[in-house]
């Protein structure tokens, strides 16, 4: 069975877009193939900066012959029926077989759709795959219209078989597929014409080409840590960069270099930024100092002089650029060092828009600045440290580090913020307060940062709720459910007991707090059911009071998830449910509310007894254990309900003839659902 | 370093051996626009000309001004007045990386022992309505120029497309004759009389220009000459195409975008003294945007932007 080599050779494809684009290169003509029929056993996909690759290995030589069979009208039918039959199908007379059915003799027609050679449909396939392929942005380029990431150049498309190898005729707007292609753009420009896949891969390699992106990866990786180790130091792993920079080279060569002395003395995570943002380069550290004190590059091309002149031009472009962060550090150190300190930078910040309906960004610290004087003692903070670390959090934002490199912002505050002498609390606070950002990111537990970390996200949830601006769907652009999110994981982490209705309503003016506090909860629904909890004993405790202190919520909701893990649980939640039912029927149809009380005295029978028993003792255990937020005590007072609950029901007759101990028995029932509804709202739980 | 014709010995012999390759490639060498600009790309000979079906093929130096960038001399590597070396050929030719790397090697940079690589770096001129995709060119990691491919310019898509290449010249001379400091370059050949470093030319100016443009310029003037500028733009392009005086159809296209970059450099000036704020910023911009868009309208009307029927006008 033949295999097939496509190759989309053009100008440099971004990094970025490679293995998506080699992807989609077979996702695409694959799709297309086996469509019209043409299946393959195999398929592989390569991408260098200048080349999209696809082998397919055992492909149908042509498409199979289809054969439908189509009833026609009857024997004897009309002429013009029968006419109208044979165009349709596009048979004669002749082709017709007559064949008895139970409605009596019809005629049947075969009708016979013959396979299509390979070529045919390859050549198909491949010009709806050019013209319609999905890049993030294309281009035209000379005077054609045809779009492409880059200029395309030249294509190959060889199909080959035992008898050989043949370019199959294909032509995409003046570009003509053939067998040939290039190497290396400096090492070995020359033209290379190739057959099958393995002698394509070959004849690469020797022209200095290695077609497999994670071959280069791997090697580049291998090579710059051996490198870094024969110096007594470690790269810093970057897996991000390494498949960028794999990208943008199709002969890699690894080589590393010295930071100036005078650029050490830089914090290392802008020596990294700066290195990684600009240069590409990898940071070499000294593990036993933490300090970056090496780089790595990785250029394109052996040369005579084994990359000397290379690195030295690397190492000078390096040196300009760490100059400049050198000089905004320096310059940022000067202005954080001196009398206005880092006020001098939120002053500039009322001239910064934050969003059009909220404001600046100097009103929304004055915002954020009131909300952590408030959330302080809740989180064991020092209200005017709170304060303080609110007013400088955001200072960073104006300084030439933070513009240059927006990806510092916080770590430059909390070096500033050091450097004018604050207190380390507030310096820590910069940084930490914008976390956690991911769901997996550590959460701040210092209290001034927890606090400035609740109230600069409370501010940004209060504020877009006020101007209506909810997440709906998937669009969150302003990235709200993830501030939920940090809420809610700063409290639980923290143990924080917080009001958040409360602290809503002191966020932005006019936000409607019973909304944003459900959005809550639908976010904790989502993160808790993560860590195994199920989202009906949570509604089960959102019921309840003080549903606003997520803390409390959590730990209810803990612990009646275990108890439900428990025989007793599940016991006491049917009794619970059984009680409930009868009640809400005899409530509804009776049109009172029974929650008297019972009385003893019309109890008549032992099980009854017990029961006024239980609840009498547990109710009170309960109740005592709900008071102390002592959840596993309070489910172990619901525990010890369930037998007398279940001996209840097996021994007596609820609605009894007698109303009067029917009403006192379903008094009794409201008495097992005050007792239990003191825990959570049980008639939430499913099953 | 190593050359593969000589190494050029100063800063203007680079631009020389720019001049000659390119005037060898078949391009028009056009003289720097008398206005200031930000960069090549404002010349009409780029802006205006990537515009229509007409060929063309032009390459110049064009001085620029980015009065944000002052560092008053002292920064080994920024300049708030620099030079930039600008290629434009429409429709762009197939074998223009070909060419551009053959110009790296005109000006002495051996590709044996250099890693030229082309990295990802689209485009965009917010203030001309203008877009391309295309790359930095890095050589041994720094970036010696900007390759594009124009894909639309003052809101107008570009049929043919046209090829750009500018390259930052101080950088790439720093790069090629080995100096560290800008202002120690040799601007012209150190073995004569004269010789001068660049320094000797534009130390002072830089520092003159960084007090005048972070403190002095005053912001009313400024703002004054930007709304008179944007007024004359329109008022030149709200002219009838006939001119009364002479029968013809003259459209003013150029005068007209004379007063577009105009705007755009008052708008320069005006950031560099800090008084436009960040929302302020982007409607600046959009004013600058708008005229561009309405030169190009009216370029496109013009015989040199392609137009070769009747004006209905």
């Amino acid at each position: 069975m033949p295999d097939l080599l496509i190759e989309l050779f053009s100008e440099e494809i971004p990094a970025r877009m490679q293995a998506r684009a080699a992807d989609d290169l077979k996702k695409k003509v694959t799709d297309g193939l086996v469509e019209a029929g043409l299946t393959y056993a195999g398929a592989a996909t390569f991408s260098t900066p200048r080349r999209l690759t696809l082998a397919l290995e055992g492909l149908l030589a042509e498409s199979p012959t289809v054969r439908e069979e189509r009833k026609g009208p009857k024997v004897g039918a009309p002429d013009k029926a029968i006419e109208g039959f044979l165009r349709g199908a596009g048979v004669t007379r002749d082709d017709l077989e007559e064949r008895e059915t139970p409605k009596g003799a019809v005629y049947f027609a075969t009708i016979e759709k013959a396979g299509r050679p390979a070529a045919e449909i390859i050549a198909e396939v491949l010009d709806t795959t050019i013209r319609n392929f999905p890049w993030p942005k294309s281009m035209r380029w000379g005077a054609g219209s045809l779009r492409w990431v880059r200029p395309l150049h030249s294509i190959i498309c060889v199909l080959s078989s035992d008898e050989g190898a043949e370019v199959l005729p294909f032509e995409i707007e003046g570009i003509a597929a053939d067998n040939t292609t290039f190497g290396h753009r400096f090492m070995a420009p020359a033209q290379i014409t190739v057959s099958v896949f393995d002698d394509y891969a070959a004849q690469l390699k020797r022209a200095f080409v290695v077609l497999d992106p994670q071959e280069r990866a791997d090697a580049i990786w291998q090579d710059a840590t051996n490198q870094a180790f024969a110096s007594g130091l470690e790269v810093v792993e970057d897996k991000g960069l390494l498949a960028e920079v794999a990208g943008l080279v199709e002969w890699p060569v690894v080589l590393m270099g010295e930071i100036a002395e005078d650029f050490l003395g830089l914090p290392a995570e802008v020596l990294q930024t700066s290195m990684k943002e600009h240069q590409k380069f990898f940071s070499v550290k000294n593990a036993k100092t933490g300090r970056i004190e090496r780089f790595i590059t990785v250029a394109n091309r052996e040369t005579a002089d084994n990359g000397a002149t290379i690195l030295a031009g690397n190492q000078k472009v390096l040196s300009a650029r760490l100059a400049d962060a050198k000089f905004f550090w320096e310059n940022d150190l000067r202005v954080a060092k001196s009398e206005t300190g880092m006020t001098a930078w939120t002053e500039k910040l009322s001239n910064v828009t934050f969003h059009n309906k909220l404001g600046t960004q100097a009103a929304r610290i004055d915002r954020i600045a009131a909300l952590a004087r408030e959330i302080a003692p809740v989180v064991g903070a020092d209200a005017d440290l709170a304060e303080q670390a609110a007013r400088v959090a955001k200072a960073d934002l104006s300084s030439e580090m933070v513009y240059e490199f927006p990806e510092l912002q916080g770590l430059m505050g909390r070096y500033y913020a050091e450097a004018a002498g604050l207190p380390q609390d507030v310096a820590n606070a910069c940084e930490a307060h914008y976390s956690p950002l991911g769901p997996s990111d550590d959460v701040p537990t210092e209290a001034v940062s927890v606090a400035v970390a609740l109230a600069d996200k409370i501010d940004t949830l209060t504020g877009f709720w006020a101007i209506d601006e909810k997440p709906t769907g998937s669009k969150d652009p302003f990235a709200l459910r993830r501030a939920a999110l940090g809420v809610i994981r700063l409290v639980l982490n923290n143990d924080a007991r917080v009001a958040l209705t409360e602290i809503f309503a002191k966020g932005y003016e006019g936000v409607n707090t019973a909304d944003l506090l459900s959005f809550f909860h639908d976010r904790l629904k989502v993160f808790l059911r993560d860590q195994g909890i199920r989202h009906d004993v949570i509604d089960a405790c959102i019921e309840m009071d003080s549903n606003d202190d997520l803390t409390l919520l959590v730990k209810r909701a803990r612990a009646l998830q275990d108890f439900l893990g428990t025989e007793d649980g599940v016991n006491l939640v049917q009794g619970f449910k059984r009680a409930n039912n009868i009640l809400t029927q005899a409530e509804e149809k009776d049109g009172v509310e029974y929650s008297y009380g019972a009385d003893r005295k019309f109890a008549s029978d032992d099980a009854e007894n017990a029961l006024f028993d239980a609840l009498e003792g547990d109710g009170e255990a309960i109740s005592t254990a709900i008071e102390a937020e002592d959840f596993a005590a309070a489910m172990g007072g619901l525990a010890a309900l369930r037998q007398p609950i279940d001996a209840f029901f097996e021994a007596v007759q609820v609605n009894a003839d007698n109303e009067i101990v029917r009403r006192n028995r379903l008094n009794l029932l409201s008495d097992i659902r005050k007792a239990c509804g003191q825990v959570a709202d049980l008639s939430k739980i499913e099953g | 370093m190593t050359q593969a014709q000589g190494a050029p010995r100063s800063f203007q012999e680079i631009i020389l051996r720019l001049q000659t390759y390119w005037a060898s490639k078949g391009c028009a060498i056009l003289q720097p626009y008398d206005m200031e600009v930000g960069a090549g790309t404002f010349h009409p000979a780029t802006t205006l000309r990537a515009l229509g079906s007409n060929a063309w093929a032009a390459a110049y130096v064009q001085p620029s001004r980015r009065p944000t960038d002052g560092r008053y001399g002292e920064n080994p590597n920024r300049l708030q007045h620099y030079y930039q070396y600008q290629v434009l050929i429409k429709p762009s030719p197939p074998n223009l990386q070909d060419l551009y790397l053959g110009s790296l090697e005109a000006i002495g940079i051996d590709m044996e022992l250099h890693d030229i690589r082309f990295v990802e770096d689209d485009w965009e001129s917010p203030t001309l309505g203008a877009w391309g995709l295309g790359w930095e060119v890095w050589c041994d990691g720094m970036e010696v120029s900007q390759f594009t491919y124009f894909q639309q310019v003052g809101g107008h898509d570009c049929a043919p497309v046209s090829g750009e290449l500018t390259y930052g010249l101080e950088r790439l001379a720093m790069y090629v004759l080995g100096v560290d400091h800008v202002m120690d370059m040799p601007f012209n050949d150190p073995q004569s009389p004269t010789a001068l470093k660049y320094g000797d030319i534009f130390k002072q100016t830089e520092e003159e220009y960084a007090r005048w443009n972070f403190d002095v310029a005053n912001t009313e003037v400024l703002l004054r000459h930007f709304e008179e500028a944007e007024a004359e733009c329109a008022a030149i392009l709200a002219q009838e195409h006939v001119d009364p005086k002479t029968g013809k159809r003259i459209i003013m296209a150029h005068p007209a975008y004379d007063q577009c970059i105009k705007a755009s450099h008052m708008f320069n000036l005006l950031d560099a003294r800090g008084v436009i704020s960040v929302t302020e910023r982007q409607a600046y911009i959009g004013r600058v945007r708008a005229l561009a868009k309405q030169c190009a309208d009216a370029f496109v009307l013009t015989e040199a932007g392609g137009f070769s029927g009747e004006d209905a006008a």
